[in-house]
């Protein structure tokens, strides 16, 4: 018995671990004790405990102050009131303070319906707010991919927890003291000039309407609606993970062909898959991955090894940031979307006939980085007409279904259009950490050895472990390759490189916590990690049931070499499908 | 200054000084020097004793008496600030209060030469621990 | 003949006049020298006379009295035994105060070497002991020994909070770590307070000891001292002493030969209040936000970086070496029963004596007001006392018979704090007072917990609205509830303790409270916005001159006709009244 604990909560006798919170505890017999700053992920080891919200405050027999039940620790033999008189008018005080430095302007707020604190005051009933005073007032702030209402901050600290401790990015701090407490970047810096590298972690995390993303729906709609536009659309791979819980399916369900009906309902021209273009990146950086390694091999000391991954925009801003002095390490492949856009704008159109500036290239994407992405100047043409237009994420797109009146339940199943919706399983599982090496692998290894993958499933880089580590064997080689998700993860295996400890050859990194599935423009998770399971699992069972599971075997991609590029990392394909990156350490 | 490498060391050293401190207060040979010490806090200084320091020090040269002007902290009349406490030889020390520049002038011709008392005596109203 | 406030009112003037007279009739005014001397803090007894060198003690003379003294003591060398002080336990009179202590209500342990030794000088501290509990502690008593010293000696934390120090020594001694740290708490933020500065500036090595004291019992070789930048002084004094005894060995490595190692190093806050609480500390020290987090984990086992760290305040420290020489059953009958040994108050306010006084614990605040403090100024009456600072709350004449200790402040609904003593008199309005002190705790707030960033903010909001005649009676019940709640559920010390002035005052004061709300009239008349200024046609000579000066130009008036003030207009400066030679206008 010595590891367990007995204590009571409101008359229940309840057994558990020693170490266990008063709030998990609760939890266990079915009492919900309210919180807002609070957040565990447990699968992940985040955790945001600042214990200052004050909404799960307790009473716990012989001690003189409420005790916040997110952070004490169940105690032998403890009595704990949850909701006695004296816990229920704290709470309820509390709550109205919380309000009273907050608009009250749900209707309109971005975040009604989806607002922990609104759910709250719902909760407690609260009609009235008896102390009204001054609000914080800040101007709304905007980047290319998130916008900040600080007015609405109700200073739960979850967004720094995420910068700082999960990301290390730091571009989100606590400034000011008391009242002026809020969060800023330094300096009281726009996000824009900040080290923020868009990966919407912030947003996905914060319980109320502070952190949103840059909304471009209602550009979407005029396009839709204007007869001189072809508008085409990609869908990246997590996104139908993650669609079908804003219209209650349960997490986990993937809703591919309803979201493909959805989108021709919408009015795209053509409703394409980013998976296909996912597929063309493992050919180039696969094949960039062969090569470095076949010259290491032979030999050569000038070779960048290892080698990382450049699929996710923000991993791309963290290193281009942090990590300037390695620029020449990440493969020079473009990401997805943008491989996608490039092929569109110039093979697609060419092929149909368009004209370019009569073409919108639309992605939807789990993400807020791919907003600003899209938006780079070197992947728009010499007259700065982007390859991809604008970004939608997932959030948006369920919106859109919604506004358009589109029983998204009722929709049948349909699959892309051809040639840009074709793809194998390797492409769908780029949207879980670990995804992009495995379908990497899939792909590396029948090359290199030139024999045929048994079994195509590489387990162990699956998974929600932050740092993931796995070894293959080409034909008498061990190919070491590592994965990190979450960019503080990242940044330790970045400084290992730089401190020439590295063991691997190959990196994998996705900015977001499980990678894209819990990317900052999905559903919003709010800490919760069990979503971001069920969504990767979605991911690789329509990977497994896919008749192709290699990149390489995708017959639309053989044919774009045939008929356009020619090889891998050809001239033309170095043109269309690679890129470089910038010093932004300054 | 060699480090003090015992306890017993320590206490060698406490005698010596303490002996040649006594020396300095409690001799009642007219030679002796007569001691002031200046309340020297950050309240004090902010009341101007930087400056009463420095006077005191000019004022005794020019007036050849021979003094030890030392600072010391707070002694707690905030209310009278500066303060500043004489020693005469073989006489109890008295701290005089709301010291300016004139009084310096006074308790040098008066007091330390002649040992005519002056206003604004401030009587220690505590007792302080002795430890050994 | 003390010319304290209190015996200048009861007519010590007179007193010495008639001395002078008597002494110039009897021609004895080249032996006998009337000498004019500050308050003796014995203002009840009052007027008091001295005489030296007999050391004689004369209380309660009347300027007729005058007399008989020349007569009988000076003249006939008798002693008049009807003015001796009588000591009411032995009901004996005092004849002589040389080695009597009746009228020395102070005593000083903390602030023993301030006032007497040169700070910069170690000799001076070593010629008083200085370092010698340090030798003993190493190298003749165990660590435990030390910690059982301490802990046997009652004393509590002087920083505010009280907790035992020696238990607290304790908790940090019995965590296993690879290195340990001392923390000295010098971050005294309190309004009007200042113990700690006096201390570090007046006796910077009592508290050096004290920390290699602390390192040598809980197994730390490494000491901070986090103090406020805006004491240059202090942390000059601190670095000369630091570098004297690291000369001498008394600091750094194998200290007066032992094993023991122990340096100390400065931290320096900028000045943030709430740093002035030991994880909000120890946050700063590691270059975080100075914001407190949730205990446990205590410091002890998890602090600085991480290690098990002990922080004590200035205070406390400088206790600690006295303690060890004159031992734990010596403090002991210091105090009261559950608070032993002395207290360091920083006296302020409407007191004629402000100042930094040290007392045994137990003295009531009728010692400390009206004896050492020398009684309210001007005569005025003596309204409040605040404790505590911004987190204690005010106490009334009912509590003035009540002796300090830790106990027995918070019974009475404030707190000891770190030191703070703010006098308050009848033209001090409570509802102000509360109003200034939440001013404060709103400045000083870190923000992180929703009670005290916002709460703090409401509560300030209802108090401004009430001194400006905004206020209702919901307010009042709102300030309550809305106080209450902050305590229960705010984070930190500072949160929990900032809503007692509000608290306080409305137990105390509610009168006041009503007479703003009611009546819009603040009864001190402190509160600008519900005074009017009026001009009495009677006395006003229609000079012009107070128009002329009015900022606000709210005064109109033809010359020689009264004048007549615009209440809307009128900003209440109060310059009118300054610049009438008429005594023609009031405030109302």
């Amino acid at each position: 018995m010595e590891d367990n604990v007995v204590l009571y909560i409101d008359n229940h006798t309840v057994v558990v671990p020693v170490g266990t919170t008063i709030l998990e505890a609760a939890k266990e017999i079915g009492i919900e004790i309210p919180s807002l700053c609070y957040m565990n992920m447990k699968d992940l080891c985040i955790t945001n405990l600042p214990a200052s919200c004050r909404i799960c405050v307790v009473e716990i027999e012989g001690r003189k102050n409420l005790a916040p039940s997110c952070a004490t620790r169940c105690e032998q033999g403890m009595k704990v009131k949850t909701s006695s008189l004296r816990v229920l008018n704290a709470r309820r005080i509390v709550l109205e303070l919380i309000l009273s430095d907050h608009p009250t302007d749900c209707l309109i707020c971005p975040k009604s319906g989806k607002c922990d604190l609104q759910r709250l005051a719902s909760r407690f009933k609260i009609q009235e707010i008896s102390f009204k005073g001054e609000q914080s007032q800040y101007e709304v702030e905007s980047s290319p991919s998130i916008i900040r209402d600080m007015k609405k901050c109700i200073y739960c600290r979850r967004c720094e927890m995420m910068c700082n401790d999960v990301q290390t990015v730091g571009a989100l701090g606590a400034v000011n003291r008391g009242f002026t407490s809020t969060i800023s970047p330094a300096f009281r810096k726009d996000l824009k000039d900040s080290e923020c590298t868009y990966c919407g972690q912030c947003v996905a995390v914060c319980p109320v309407g502070a952190l949103t993303e840059v909304d471009h729906t209602n550009r979407l709609l005029r396009d839709l609606a204007d007869p001189s536009k072809t508008v085409i659309v990609q869908t990246a791979p997590a996104v139908r993970a993650a669609l079908g819980e804003e219209f209650g399916f349960p997490p986990g369900i993937s809703v591919t062909g309803k979201m493909v009906s959805a989108l021709r309902e919408l009015g795209f021209a053509k409703v394409f898959d980013t998976d296909f273009a996912a597929d063309l990146t493992i050919m180039e950086e696969g094949s960039e991955l062969l090569d470095r390694l076949t010259r290491f091999l032979d030999g050569d000391k000038d070779v960048c090894l290892p080698i990382l991954t450049s699929c996710c925009p923000a991993w791309v801003n963290f290193f281009e940031h942090y990590f300037s002095d390695m620029l020449d390490i990440p493969s020079t492949a473009r990401s997805p979307q943008q491989m996608f856009g490039s092929i569109a704008k110039n093979y697609w159109a060419e092929l149909m006939n368009i004209p370019r500036e009569n073409l919108i290239v639309v992605s939807i994407m789990p993400c807020l980085a791919k907003k600003y992405e899209c938006a780079r100047e070197e992947f728009a043409d010499a007259g700065g007409d982007p390859d991809v237009n604008y970004s939608i994420s997932t959030r948006e797109l369920a919106n859109l279904i919604k506004r358009a009146n589109i029983d998204f339940n009722a929709l049948p199943e349909e699959d892309f259009d051809t040639p840009l919706g074709e793809s194998t399983g390797a492409g769908v599982i780029f949207g879980a950490s670990g995804g992009v090496m495995e379908a990497a692998l899939r792909t590396a290894y029948e090359l290199y050895t030139g024999e045929t993958l048994k079994n195509v499933d590489f387990k162990e880089v699956r998974g929600l472990q932050g740092i993931k580590k796995a070894s293959v064997n080409l034909k008498g080689f061990e190919l070491k390759i590592g994965i990190a998700h979450g960019l503080g993860n990242a940044r330790k295996l970045l400084e290992d490189i730089r401190e020439g400890k590295s063991e691997f050859h190959a990196i994998e990194i996705m900015a977001c916590p499980g990678g894209c599935v819990g990317g900052g423009g999905q559903p919003l998770h709010h800490g919760n990690s069990i979503l971001l399971k069920a969504r990767s699992n979605a991911l690789y069972e329509e990977d497994y049931n896919k008749p192709l599971r290699k990149s390489h075997e995708n017959p639309y991609i053989i044919k774009l070499y045939e008929d356009y590029l020619g090889k891998p990392m050809s001239e033309k394909a170095h043109h269309l499908l690679h890129t470089h990156y910038f010093n932004k350490s300054e | 200054m060699n480090k003090v490498k015992s306890l017993d060391d320590l206490r060698k050293m406490r005698e010596s000084v303490r002996a040649s401190l006594d020396l300095r207060e409690k001799s009642d040979h007219p030679d002796q020097m007569v001691q002031v010490k200046v309340s020297m806090a950050t309240c004090g200084i902010a009341t101007g004793a930087k400056e009463i320091m420095n006077y005191f020090i000019e004022a005794l040269n020019r007036k050849k008496v021979d003094a030890l002007v030392t600072q010391t902290g707070c002694m707690g009349y905030c209310y009278a600030e500066p303060t500043v406490e004489i020693t005469l030889p073989g006489k109890d020390p008295l701290v005089f209060g709301y010291v300016t520049k004139a009084k310096v002038d006074e308790l040098i011709d008066k007091y330390i030469k002649e040992g005519i008392l002056l206003d604004d005596i401030l009587p220690i109203t505590y007792t302080v621990v002795k430890p050994e | 003949m003390c010319c304290g406030t209190g015996c200048r009112a009861s007519q010590s003037e007179q007193i010495i006049a008639n001395l002078q007279e008597i002494l110039l009739q009897k021609e004895l005014q080249e032996e006998v020298q009337v000498v004019r001397t500050g308050c003796f803090g014995f203002c009840e007894k009052g007027p008091v006379i001295k005489i030296v060198p007999d050391n004689t003690f004369y209380t309660e003379v009347k300027p007729e009295d005058a007399e008989l003294i020349v007569q009988e003591h000076l003249i006939k060398g008798r002693k008049v035994d009807r003015l001796l002080y009588l000591n009411p336990e032995t009901q004996e009179h005092e004849p002589d105060s040389k080695h009597i202590t009746f009228y020395k209500k102070q005593y000083r342990i903390a602030l023993r070497n301030c006032g007497f030794i040169n700070p910069e000088n170690i000799d001076e501290y070593i010629a008083r002991d200085g370092y010698l509990a340090l030798g003993k502690a190493i190298t003749e008593m165990t660590p435990e020994g030390v910690i059982q010293e301490i802990t046997a000696s009652g004393l509590r934390g002087r920083g505010g909070g009280g907790f035992p120090t020696g238990v607290k020594w304790n908790f940090t001694c019995k965590v296993e770590a690879t290195q340990k740290y001392v923390v000295c708490n010098a971050d005294e933020g309190d309004p009007g307070a200042f113990m700690d500065r006096s201390i570090l500036e007046g006796d910077p090595h009592s508290v050096l000891e004290a920390m290699a004291i602390n390192g040598y019992c809980t197994g730390a070789s490494k000491g901070l001292i986090y103090i406020r930048a805006e004491y240059p002084l202090a942390i000059e004094r601190l670095k000369i002493a630091i570098a004297q005894a690291e000369e001498y060995g008394l600091l750094g490595e194998h200290i007066l030969g032992t094993d023991f190692s122990f340096d100390i190093e400065l931290r320096y806050g900028a000045g943030a209040f709430v740093c002035g609480e030991e994880t909000a500390l120890i946050h700063s020290m590691e270059g975080l936000r100075g914001e407190a987090t949730l205990k446990p984990p205590f410091p002890s086992e998890r602090g600085y970086n991480g290690f098990p760290t002990n922080v004590n305040n200035v205070e406390t420290y400088a206790n600690i070496p006295v303690i060890l020489l004159k031992g734990a059953d010596w403090f002991q009958q210091i105090g009261t029963e559950k608070s032993k040994g002395t207290k360091v108050f920083a006296l302020a306010g409407k007191v004629n004596n402000v100042g930094l006084i040290e007392v045994p614990m137990g003295t009531t605040l009728r010692e400390v007001i009206f004896g050492i403090g020398g009684g309210i100024k001007d005569g005025k009456r003596f309204k409040a006392v605040q404790t505590g600072g911004p987190s204690g709350g005010c106490l009334t004449d009912k509590h003035l018979d009540r002796p300090i200790d830790y106990d027995n402040l918070i019974q009475a609904g404030s707190m000891m704090g770190s030191g703070g003593m703010i006098v308050m008199d009848e033209d001090d309005c409570m509802v102000a007072m509360a109003k200034f002190y939440l001013d404060f705790t709103v400045e000083e707030s870190c923000g992180k917990c929703s009670p005290c960033r916002i709460g703090n903010k409401r509560l300030y909001e209802i108090l401004d609205r009430i001194t400006k005649g905004r206020g209702t009676l919901d307010d009042l019940d709102n300030l309550r509830n809305l106080g209450s709640v902050i305590k229960d559920t705010a984070l930190c010390g500072l949160g929990q303790t900032s809503p007692n002035p509000v608290l306080s005052t409305l137990d105390n004061f509610m009168e006041e409270y009503e007479a703003h709300i009611i009546d819009h009239k603040c009864p001190a008349g402190q509160c600008k916005a519900l005074l009017s200024y009026v001009i009495d046609p009677y006395k006003c000579t229609g000079c012009t001159l107070c128009a002329r000066n009015c900022p606000a130009n709210a005064i109109t008036g033809e010359r020689k006709i009264p004048h007549v003030i615009d209440t809307k207009l009128c900003i209440k400066c109060g310059v009118c009244m300054e610049k009438c030679r008429f005594g023609a206008i009031t405030v109302q």
